[in-house]
């Protein structure tokens, strides 16, 4: 990936040689995740919020709620809007700046498969159709980077939705007036993105820093509650054979499911 | 509420009259540009796309050149006038994601070690977008790299298939992406039977997904077929020309 730093040729040559043997670097199986904490309700300031470690890697996410006009083309519904900030402080190869290809890349896949599973009812995110909607900020924070951010991303800004409360608005006259209280996001279903990368024609899940500077393709699917396939996007300058591509769906099902397990029971 | 769409009738064909697994009318033209050391022009559709290549050459910032093999780099960018409300000129957050993915999808193609220290440069125009433009744009990319005779190991070729009003289909034009299910981006080099780009959003079963998947290559086994002929048309022309 462009923003790893350069990697020695024996480490390289240390992780090739045990994943041929089926084998990882941290003593991992091929389709075992590293340790996973979640910990909800961690900014105060924020609506809701969560940070995950899986590892060494860090993400907080912040969820912030206002109120905007809605798209024209869906003058009913709410405003979702992700953004990711790869910031200078997680990871020697960040740099300071507006957000580059990959941290929009992080920010659009973590985006589509909330969109795109319909984790969020919009529709009742509306407020006066055609020009008051309620907005739903989610903020990926990077706070250290060791591999995999997409799916930490992706688990933090789940946990963060579950957590956000929302405060109750009322119109009257056409005016919006703050109600008293809090009411939660109308969460209806739970996208879990799975992230792959292939090493020596294997694939594995869970890629730490190390196995993403090696790695020749990386492959990210998205699945809902139901099992069905919400999102996916391959990365990197590599190629991905059908069989793996099939192969990939059937571990994701099944991964998404676990991790499912980790954020609905962390609450 | 904003009226839904019907995008299958009650033959079963589509809003522009197309069966489920027909591709739209597909032109290809290689070396159009007079200036680029590589070009192509597609059109899908009412999508047209032009593509230029430049390099291998200096890289600019030198800085950015690698030691051991060629950077590519790859601008996939909207005319303002490509869409139906004019689109800013500066790059958005998709174009600039598109742009990544995109040359993720060729670099798997292209001999880069050849020419350490150089960079070569693929610029997408996307001139009118009616659905489809990052398939056509890698379609049209990898023409013009060949036409700049860069050593490559296959041709890339890029198609979509997806799901609209329930049915699965082939080639999804801008309003069967936006009003439909699912769409599936997909680029093969088709003779190394590999996948350089697969990109998902919408909702799909499992043995949905297989057999969009299945549709989509099957799509872009046809277009690399027109890749062909584009290409051998190029020097046909010239053939010809010295013969005369």
């Amino acid at each position: 990936m462009s923003f790893s730093p350069a990697i020695s040729r024996v480490r390289k040559t240390r992780i090739s040689q045990l994943i041929s043997k089926g084998k990882r670097l941290d003593g991992r199986e091929l389709i075992e995740y590293r340790e996973i904490k979640i910990e909800r309700g961690v900014i105060g300031t924020a609506e809701g919020s969560a940070k995950v470690n899986i590892g060494k890697t860090e993400v907080t996410v912040g969820i912030k709620i206002g109120i905007e006009d809605p798209f024209p083309d869906t003058p009913e519904e709410g405003v979702l809007k992700v953004n990711a900030e790869l910031v200078p402080l997680a990871s020697p190869t960040f740099e300071p700046g507006p957000p580059d290809e990959n941290a929009i890349e992080l920010a659009r896949v973590v985006d589509r498969g909330f969109r795109e599973s319909k984790a969020i009812d919009l529709k009742k995110l509306c407020l006066v159709p055609g020009k008051h909607v309620l907005a739903v900020y989610v903020d990926i924070y990077v706070l250290n980077y060791d591999g995999n951010l997409i799916d930490a991303s992706a688990l933090a800004a789940l946990s963060a939705l579950l957590d956000t409360k929302v405060p109750k608005y009322s119109v009257k006259n056409g005016e919006i007036v703050r109600g008293e209280g809090w009411e939660s996001l109308p969460i209806t279903n739970h996208p879990i993105a799975i992230t792959f990368a292939k090493l020596e024609d294997k694939l594995v899940v869970d890629p730490s820093l190390a196995e993403e500077e090696v790695m020749d393709a990386r492959l990210t699917i998205t699945v809902d509650d139901v099992g069905r396939i919400c999102a996916m996007q391959k990365g990197g300058g590599g190629f991905l054979t059908i069989e793996q591509l099939l192969q990939a769906v059937e571990v994701a099902r099944m991964k998404a499911n676990e991790l499912r397990k980790i954020v609905l029971g962390g609450g | 509420m904003v009226e839904q769409k019907r995008l299958i009738d009650d033959r079963g064909l589509r809003v522009d009259g197309r069966k489920p697994n027909e591709l739209r009318p597909i032109k290809l033209e290689v070396g159009v540009l007079g200036n680029a050391d590589g070009s192509a022009y597609i059109e899908q559709g009412r999508t047209k796309i032009l593509v230029a290549v430049y390099g291998p050459k200096e890289v600019h910032p030198r800085h950015l050149g690698l030691p051991d093999k060629a950077v590519l780099r790859c601008r996939y960018h909207m005319a303002p006038f490509s869409v139906e409300r004019r689109k800013s000129p500066a790059p958005s957050r998709r174009e600039i994601e598109l742009s990544k993915v995109i040359r993720e999808a060729l670099e798997p193609a292209v001999f880069l070690e050849y020419y350490p220290r150089t960079s070569i440069d693929v610029f997408i125009e996307v001139l009118e977008a009616n659905g489809g433009t990052r398939c056509a744009g890698i379609t049209a990319a990898s023409l013009a790299l060949a036409d700049a005779g860069i050593p490559m190991r296959d041709l890339v070729a890029a198609c979509a298939a997806g799901k609209v009003d329930g049915v699965l289909v082939l080639d999804l034009n801008d309003d069967e992406d936006k009003y439909g299910e699912a769409d599936l981006p997909l680029a093969m080099m088709v003779n190394l039977n590999v996948i350089t780009l697969i990109q998902m959003d919408g909702m799909l079963t499992q043995e949905e997904f297989k057999t969009v998947l299945n549709m989509a290559m099957e799509g872009c086994k046809r277009i690399y077929e027109m890749q062909k002929q584009a290409l051998k048309a190029k020097y046909l022309a010239i053939k010809e020309e010295v013969e005369v």
